[in-house]
C-alpha cells in the first residue's frame, strides 16, 4: 500500500489538534520567558 | 465495547487519515507526562505541611520529599524496559490510555498522600504508579510515529519528545497558580493542587487516546522510496527487541545514551547554585533584595535552559534525518566535551554571557539525545519493535538519573572539603564531565552495523 491518504476535510482536524497542544506550550514558554528575563536584569558585577 | 474502541484492531486508519494528527496525539501524552521535571515545585510546599509558610518540626525534609522524582524516574526505565513489548504488541491507544490512568491515578494518590501526612502513599501514587504511566507514556507513540513517517523519523520523534521537554514549561507554572489559588492560612493548597492536575492531565491525555491511529499495513507516505543499504548503519530489515539486547550495538548505544544523559544532568542538576557561586560578583548575598534577586536569576537560568532542553529535541532530531544519526551524536560529544572543558574558563574570565551560551548549547544536546535515539534505534534496528527496543534502552536513563547527580555533588562536596572556594568547585566537575562525552565519542564510534544473523529476515530464510 503506497499511498498519501490525505483529503482536504482534515484541515479543520488538524488545526484543532495542533492549536490543543500548541496553546498551552506557547503558554508555558511565555511564563518561562518571563523569568528568564529576570536572569538578564540581575545587579552588574560589583 | 470499551475495550475494543482500545484495541490496535480499532486504531487502524482508514481512507483519507492525516498522518500530521498523529503528532499532536504523542504531544497530548508527553506534554502532560513532562510534568515530571517540574516535580521540584512541590518540594517546598510538601515540606511545610504543619509550619505553612516555614518547615515545622513534624514536617518532610526537601531531602526526603525529593525521593519521589528519584522514585518516578527509575520506575519510568523500569515500565519502559519490562512494557515496552506490551505497548508493542496492544498498539499506542491501550498503552496511551494505561499511562494516562496510571499517571493521572498516581496524582490522585499522591494526592491523597499530602492529605494524610503520608509520604509512603506519595511515593508510592507519584513514584510507583506515576512512574509506571510515565515509562508507558514516553515510549507509547514512539514506533507509531516511525511508521507513519518512515521518511522522517527523526522530526516526528523529535516532535513529541519535545513535549516531554515541553511538559515542565506547563508543569511548573501551572502547579504554582493552583497553588496560589487554593492555599488558606491553614493549608498550601498541594493536596487540591494534586487532584485537580490528575484530574487535568488525564483528560488532555484522553484526547491524545482519542485522535491517535496507527498506519495500515504496508502504508507509506506516497512518493517514498526506502534508501538502499547505501548508508552501512541503516537497514531495511528488522531486529525483535530480544534479539537486539544480544546485539554489542544495543550496549554501545545504550552507553552512548547513558554518558550523554549524564553529562547534561550535571549541567541540569546544579544549574541554580552553580551560577549563584561560579559569579558571586553578580548575584552578591549582601541585603535581603539582593538575595531574592539572584534567586529569582537564578530561576530564570533554568527556565532558560528548560526552553533550551525543549527547543534542542527537535532541531537535533530533524537535522539527524539529513545528517545522519551516528554523525549527529558525534556532533553532541565532541562539541559538548569542548564546551564542558572550557566551562571553567568562562567562570574565571567573569563572562557570563558566554557561560549561559555555552551551557544553553549542551542542553539543546542533552535534549536532542534523547529525541534522536528512537531514529537511531530504527536506523539498527528496523521499525517492527523499535518501541521495546527503545523502552529496554531507557534504562540508561534511570541509570544516569542516579549517577549524574551522585557524582556531581560528589566531586563538589569533596573539593570544598579539600578547601577549594565554592567558586571554582564546579571546574573538576565540568572536566570529569568532558572526559566522559570522550568516552561517549568513543562508544559512538564503534557503533557499525548490525550482523545479518539478527535480522528477523535471515532467520526466516534459514529456518
Amino acid at each position: 500500500m503506497s499511498t498519501n491518504v490525505t483529503d482536504s476535510s482534515n484541515t479543520p482536524k488538524l488545526i484543532v489538534a495542533w492549536l490543543f497542544v500548541g496553546i498551552p506550550l506557547i503558554w508555558g514558554i511565555w511564563v518561562s520567558l518571563g523569568s528568564v528575563a529576570k536572569l538578564f536584569s540581575a545587579p552588574p558585577p560589583m | 465495547m470499551a475495550a475494543n474502541f482500545l484495541d490496535r484492531s480499532h486504531t487502524v486508519a482508514g481512507p483519507g487519515f492525516s498522518r500530521w494528527l498523529v503528532p499532536p496525539a504523542a504531544l497530548c501524552i508527553h506534554l502532560c507526562i513532562g510534568q515530571a521535571y517540574a516535580w521540584s515545585v512541590f518540594n517546598l510546599p510538601l515540606s511545610h505541611y504543619f509550619g505553612i509558610s516555614a518547615s515545622a518540626p513534624n514536617d518532610w525534609t526537601i531531602a526526603q520529599v525529593t525521593w519521589t522524582f528519584s522514585i518516578a524516574i527509575v520506575f519510568l526505565g523500569l515500565a519502559a524496559a519490562f512494557l515496552g513489548k506490551w505497548v508493542e504488541d496492544v498498539g499506542p491507544r491501550k498503552a496511551m490510555f494505561a499511562s494516562a490512568l496510571c499517571f493521572a491515578g498516581g496524582f490522585i494518590v499522591a494526592s491523597g498522600g499530602a492529605a494524610i501526612h503520608n509520604l509512603w502513599l506519595i511515593f508510592f501514587g507519584y513514584g510507583v504508579i506515576g512512574g509506571i504511566g510515565l515509562g508507558i507514556g514516553y515510549i507509547s507513540p514512539v514506533s507509531t510515529l516511525i511508521k507513519w513517517f518512515p521518511d522522517r523519523p527523526g522530526l516526528a520523534t523529535g516532535t513529541a519528545i519535545m513535549g516531554f521537554g515541553g511538559g515542565a514549561l506547563i508543569g511548573a507554572p501551572l502547579a504554582v497558580q493552583l497553588m496560589k489559588h487554593f492555599s488558606t492560612p491553614t493549608s498550601t493548597g498541594v493536596t487540591e493542587t494534586m487532584l485537580t492536575m490528575g484530574i487535568v492531565y488525564f483528560l488532555f491525555m484522553m484526547v491524545g487516546v482519542f485522535i491517535v491511529r496507527v498506519a495500515p499495513p504496508g502504508w507509506k507516505p506516497a512518493g517514498y522510496v526506502a534508501p538502499a543499504a547505501s548508508e552501512k548503519r541503516i537497514t531495511n530489515k528488522n531486529v525483535v527487541a530480544s534479539e537486539a539486547i544480544r546485539t554489542p550495538q544495543f550496549y554501545l548505544l545504550w552507553g552512548v545514551l547513558f554518558l550523554n544523559v549524564t553529562a547534561g544532568i550535571g549541567i541540569i542538576s546544579q544549574a541554580s547554585p552553580m551560577i549563584q557561586e561560579m559569579f558571586p560578583g553578580r548575584f552578591p548575598h549582601l541585603t535581603p533584595a539582593q538575595t531574592a534577586l539572584s534567586a529569582a536569576a537564578a530561576a530564570g537560568f533554568v527556565g532558560l535552559l528548560s526552553l533550551f532542553n525543549m527547543a534542542g529535541r527537535i532541531f537535533w532530531a530533524s537535522l539527524s534525518d539529513f545528517m545522519g544519526r551516528r554523525n549527529t551524536y558525534m556532533i553532541f560529544f565532541a562539541l559538548g566535551a569542548v564546551l564542558y572543558a572550557l566551562i571553567p574558563t568562562f567562570g574565571a574570565m567573569g563572562s557570563i554571557g558566554l557561560f549561559v551560551l555555552a551551557c544553553v548549547i549542551i542542553l539543546t544536546m542533552y535534549g536532542g539525545g534523547f529525541a534522536t535515539i528512537p531514529a537511531y534505534l530504527k536506523d539498527m534496528f528496523g521499525a517492527i519493535e523499535v518501541g521495546a527496543i527503545h523502552g529496554r534502552l531507557l534504562t540508561a536513563w534511570s541509570a544516569a538519573g542516579v549517577a549524574g547527580p551522585v557524582l556531581v555533588s560528589y566531586i563538589r562536596e569533596y573539593q570544598i572539603a579539600h578547601g577549594v572556594a565554592k567558586a571554582d568547585a564546579y571546574s573538576t566537575t565540568m572536566y570529569v564531565m568532558a572526559v566522559l562525552l570522550v568516552i561517549g565519542f568513543i562508544c559512538n564510534y564503534l557503533v557499525t552495523a548490525v550482523g545479518e544473523r539478527h535480522y528477523v529476515e535471515t532467520k526466516a530464510q534459514t529456518a
